[in-house]
This record gives C-alpha cells, structure tokens and sequence, in this order.
C-alpha cells in the first residue's frame, strides 16, 4: 500500500515519507469523524434503550450534536488546579490520544491494504492498549485529587488484571492461524462465515468481548470513572480540551476493540457468504466495527456497574484459569485433528 | 546520513538522557516516568536491530505491567525527600564502587577487547531469515535450550509461590461473598409465604 503511493509520487525516500504521511492522514482523518459520530450513536442508542429521544436539536436527527459539544469544550477556558502537576497533567490526555490513534496502524482493511504489514501486529495492539493506562494514572496522579487518584489506581489494577487474560485468548488465536501478523489471521479465516474464528473459538471471543470491555473502561467496568462513588474519577480536574482529548481517545480505543474482535474471531474483511463479496473488504470491516459498537453500547445501557472486588474476582478467578485451561485444550484439539502445523 | 542511523541516534540519546533523569529526578514518580521512558526507547533500539518480537514483550511486559506496579507503589508512599537526601553521603562510597566497575566494563567493551573475537564477527547484523522472529527463537528455546527454559520456567514457579505464601494472612470474621451459594439459592428458601388474619398479625 506504501509502496504503491510512493511510486506515484516519484519514488525515492521523500515520496516514501510522504506516502506515509498520507496514509497517516487516510486513517485518522476518517476515524476521529467516526468517533464523532460514534458518540452520538451511542447516546441515540441508549436513548432508544430507554425509551427517550436523545440528542435531536443539533441538525437533522440531531446528527451534529457531536461537533456542537466538541465546538463548547473548545470554547470553554482550560482550568489547571494550583496543586497539580502541570506537565503530566497535559501530557496524561495527550498520551491517551495518541496511544488510541497508533493502534490502527496495523489493522488489514482488505488484502494488502494495511499501514503497517509487520509480523508482529497482534503483538503491537497489545502494547499499545497496555500502555493506555499510563494516560489514565498519570492524569489521576497529577490532577492531585482524591476523587482522580483513587480513579486512577482503580484503573491501573483493573487494565492490568484483563490484559492477563487477554493475552491468552490472543494466543489461542495465534495457535490456529500459525502466526501473529493480522493480515494473515484475517486470511486464515477465508471463505464463508463458518470458516471464522468464533465458531471453534467461541468461549475465547467471550472472555475476548467482556475483557475488550474493561479494557476501555466500558461500562459495566467503568469502574475509574464511577461517577455514583468518584464524581468521575481520573476526568475530575480536567476541562476543555484536555477533558475532549480524554473523550476522542476513549471513543477510539473501543472502535479499535471492535475492529480486533472483528479481526480476530470475525473474519475481518471478508464476507460472510460468497455471493457478498462485490462488497468491498473495508465496507465489511466497517459493518463488523459498527455491529460490536452496538453490542458495547447495549451493554452499557442494561446491566450495572460491577462492584470492586467482583471485577477482581472475575478477571482473576474466572477468567484466567478459564483462559489458561482454553490454551492447553484447544493446542490440544488441534494438534489431535491437525489443524495446527 | 541514513533514516536508520537518525533513529539510532534519536532513540539512544533519548534513553541515556531520561536514564540520567531516572536518578536526577527530584521527584520519584518523575523517576519512574523517565525510567518507563527508557525501556520504551529501548524497544524502539531492539526494532532497529530487527528483534521486533523482544521489543514487543518489552514494552508489553515491563513497560504495560512491571513498570505499573512499580509506579502504583511509588505513587502510593509518602517520601521525605529531605530524608531521603540525608542518605546519599552514607551511600556514596558504594555507589561509586559500582560506578566504577560499570565504566570498566564499558571501556572493556567499548576498547574492542573479546573473550572470542569470532562471535562479535558473527553477531554484528541481524541474520537475514525468511524465518520470523518468533518462530526462530521458538526453534532453538523448545530445543538446544529446553532444559534451560524449564529451569527458568521453575524458578518463576517458586517465585510466585513464594510471594504468596509471604503475603498470604487468614483473617477470622471477614465477609466474603460466596458466589456460588448466591447462584443456587431459590425464592423458595428466601421467601415464605404465610397467611395474615386481618388484625391479628403473625
């Protein structure tokens, strides 16, 4: 993909650069709109969950609600608490931005069509949704507040405690599709939907679903920002557009879930039968990022907030020894019906 | 210059600076930000040689877990650091031995002195595989070196034991919620459904 719009450009390491850069600009430039749209989504469905309206006085369908709100935060006067570390108080909404932009280098949109085709892919989102966190407790730390810090310590032990599981639900993956470059789980998962991982794997694209979920601080693991006990946790202090950078990048870690479930378990952009595929593949990957959005925002709207120790007790003692046990057996299944080389 | 050597340079100096900060840093939780700074330089360094699956588990394991910890621990103390300070005169002498035999090893190193001077030769670039980098190290862990990765694989195991005989404590009369009790209780044995007499009460 790279390469091919650096030979329009001329060639040479310039237009390589600048290739690049495009493509950069290709994928954020549609995402952060997405993410716009993704939030009025989201309140529309809850509204609709709860029988109320929703946001409808912005444009037609109140579809320009996000840009309204993300007008008034840009507007409003950034407020710095006297007590707080200033530095790490800018570079905390920053890092949760950027971090929520980076992961999409390397997600396939179709055969070929990838920022970044490297081998280690799988691998790379699990880096960069691990270092997440460092957004997170470090704005809780800095804004030197109670209400910030206990949000973000919250934070800390709950991202730490899910990526443990989901590190071996990748790997179950991993085991079936002989590699870790996304490209090429994707291509695995060829031909008709019953050819997709979630059907052998289905107990994994669970524990994959719910850990994806406290993963973004989703609800009903939204434990950080738990606004009945923590006003709003780690977001507390923050106001104009450092609250709106804490927002964007939050909306673009769950789109970036949605796309890994999709990628994952759901045969990314492939078709479910043949006959669909006049469909181009990025429409596909589109349609199963909006599918799992919605089941994110169905979750939030029907069940409550866990408790503290009842999230510590599902991520440690249910799904790890689950996933552990997962890991052994299906290296098993498949070395018995060989299907893994 | 080349892009890969920019990097290098980029990269490294980036890491030795914030490596001093981690000691210059006046606060501890800068300490440990700086610190996290420069494991994550060091990834970016195991990229250039080519090691991209050790830079991944380096920013994964220390960078997305140890350094956490380390961070939610510091963050969680209450330091002095006027106390703090008052240690560093004691602590000097020590110091500065460690220091030095550092240095030494690094002249060592860097004054092209080697135990074996064919393995420098052969080590100076990335081998040129079509095997990726998992499946190479995968090849020679599972084979030349199982004993090795068995051992390693039961010192982490007493490891863990370990910290959690140190940490365990059994408390008396702490509420616990017992999950699958909760689960197999029916309205049955919560509720009783009696008859009331108007007036008379049960």
């Amino acid at each position: 993909m790279v390469e091919w719009l650096s030979e329009i450009y001329g060639g040479g390491e310039f237009a390589y650069a600048m290739s690049i850069l495009t493509w950069i600009l290709a994928i954020i430039a549609p995402l952060l709109l997405a993410v716009a749209f993704a939030v009025y989504a989201d309140r529309k469905i809850w509204a609709a969950m709860q029988l109320r309206r929703g946001p409808n006085v912005v444009g037609p369908f109140g579809l320009l609600q996000s840009f309204a709100d993300g007008l008034k935060l840009f507007l409003k006067e950034t407020i710095i608490p006297s007590g707080s570390n200033k530095a790490i108080f800018f570079i905390a909404p920053m890092l949760t931005f950027t971090l929520a932009m980076l992961g999409w280098a390397v997600i396939p949109w179709d055969a070929g069509a990838v920022l970044a085709d490297i081998n280690v892919g799988i691998l790379y989102v699990l880096a960069i949704s691990s270092l997440g966190v460092y957004g997170i407790i470090m704005a809780g730390w800095a804004s030197n507040s109670r209400y910030a810090f206990l949000g973000g310590l919250r934070s800390a032990a709950q991202m730490v405690s899910y990526e443990v599981s989901m590190g071996f639900v990748i790997v179950t993956v991993i085991m079936f599709a002989g590699s870790t470059n996304l490209s090429v789980i994707v291509e695995h998962q060829a031909g008709g939907f019953w050819n997709w991982n979630f059907i052998g794997l289905f107990p994994m694209f669970v524990i994959f679903l719910i850990s994806a979920m406290a993963e973004t601080n989703r609800p009903p693991f939204d434990l950080p920002e738990a606004e009945a006990e923590l006003v709003a946790g780690y977001q507390v202090e923050y106001s104009s557009m450092a609250f709106a950078l804490f927002w964007l990048g939050e909306y673009g870690n769950i789109l970036l879930m949605c796309a890994m479930t999709a990628v994952l378990f759901f045969g990314g952009w492939y078709a479910p039968f043949g006959f669909l595929e006049f469909i181009p593949g990025p429409l596909w990957l589109f349609f199963k990022i909006c599918a799992f959005f919605f089941v994110f925002s169905w979750v939030k709207a029907t069940v409550p907030r866990y408790r503290y120790d009842q999230l510590m007790r599902l991520g440690w003692k249910v799904f790890l020894p689950i996933s552990l046990f997962a890991v052994v057996f299906y290296a098993g299944v498949g070395l018995a019906l060989g299907l893994i080389g | 210059m080349s892009w890969t050597a920019l990097a290098f340079y980029m990269f490294s100096s980036i890491a030795v600076l914030s490596a001093f900060m981690v000691i210059a840093a006046r606060n501890p939780v800068h300490s440990v930000l700086y610190l996290i700074l420069t494991f994550f330089n060091a990834a970016a360094l195991f990229l250039l040689l080519g090691a991209e699956f050790l830079a991944m588990i380096l920013v994964i394991v220390y960078v997305g877990a140890v350094a956490v910890l380390f961070l939610f621990v510091v963050m969680m103390l209450n330091i002095n650091y006027v106390e703090m300070r008052e240690g560093f005169l004691h602590y000097l002498p020590i110091g500065a031995l460690i220091a030095l035999i550092v240095l030494v090893e690094l002249v060592f190193v860097l004054g092209a002195w080697t135990l074996a001077p064919e393995v420098v030769v052969a080590s100076a670039a990335p081998p040129v595989t079509e095997m990726s980098n998992i499946a190479a190290l995968g090849s020679v862990i599972f084979t030349q070196y199982v004993y090795a990765f068995q051992a390693s694989g039961m010192i982490l195991l007493v490891a863990m034991v370990g910290s959690i005989v140190l940490t365990l404590r059994q408390r008396d009369g702490v509420k616990k919620q017992n999950i699958a009790d909760q689960v197999r209780r029916r309205a049955k044995d919560a509720i009783e459904i009696k008859k009331v007499n108007v007036g008379e009460g049960i």
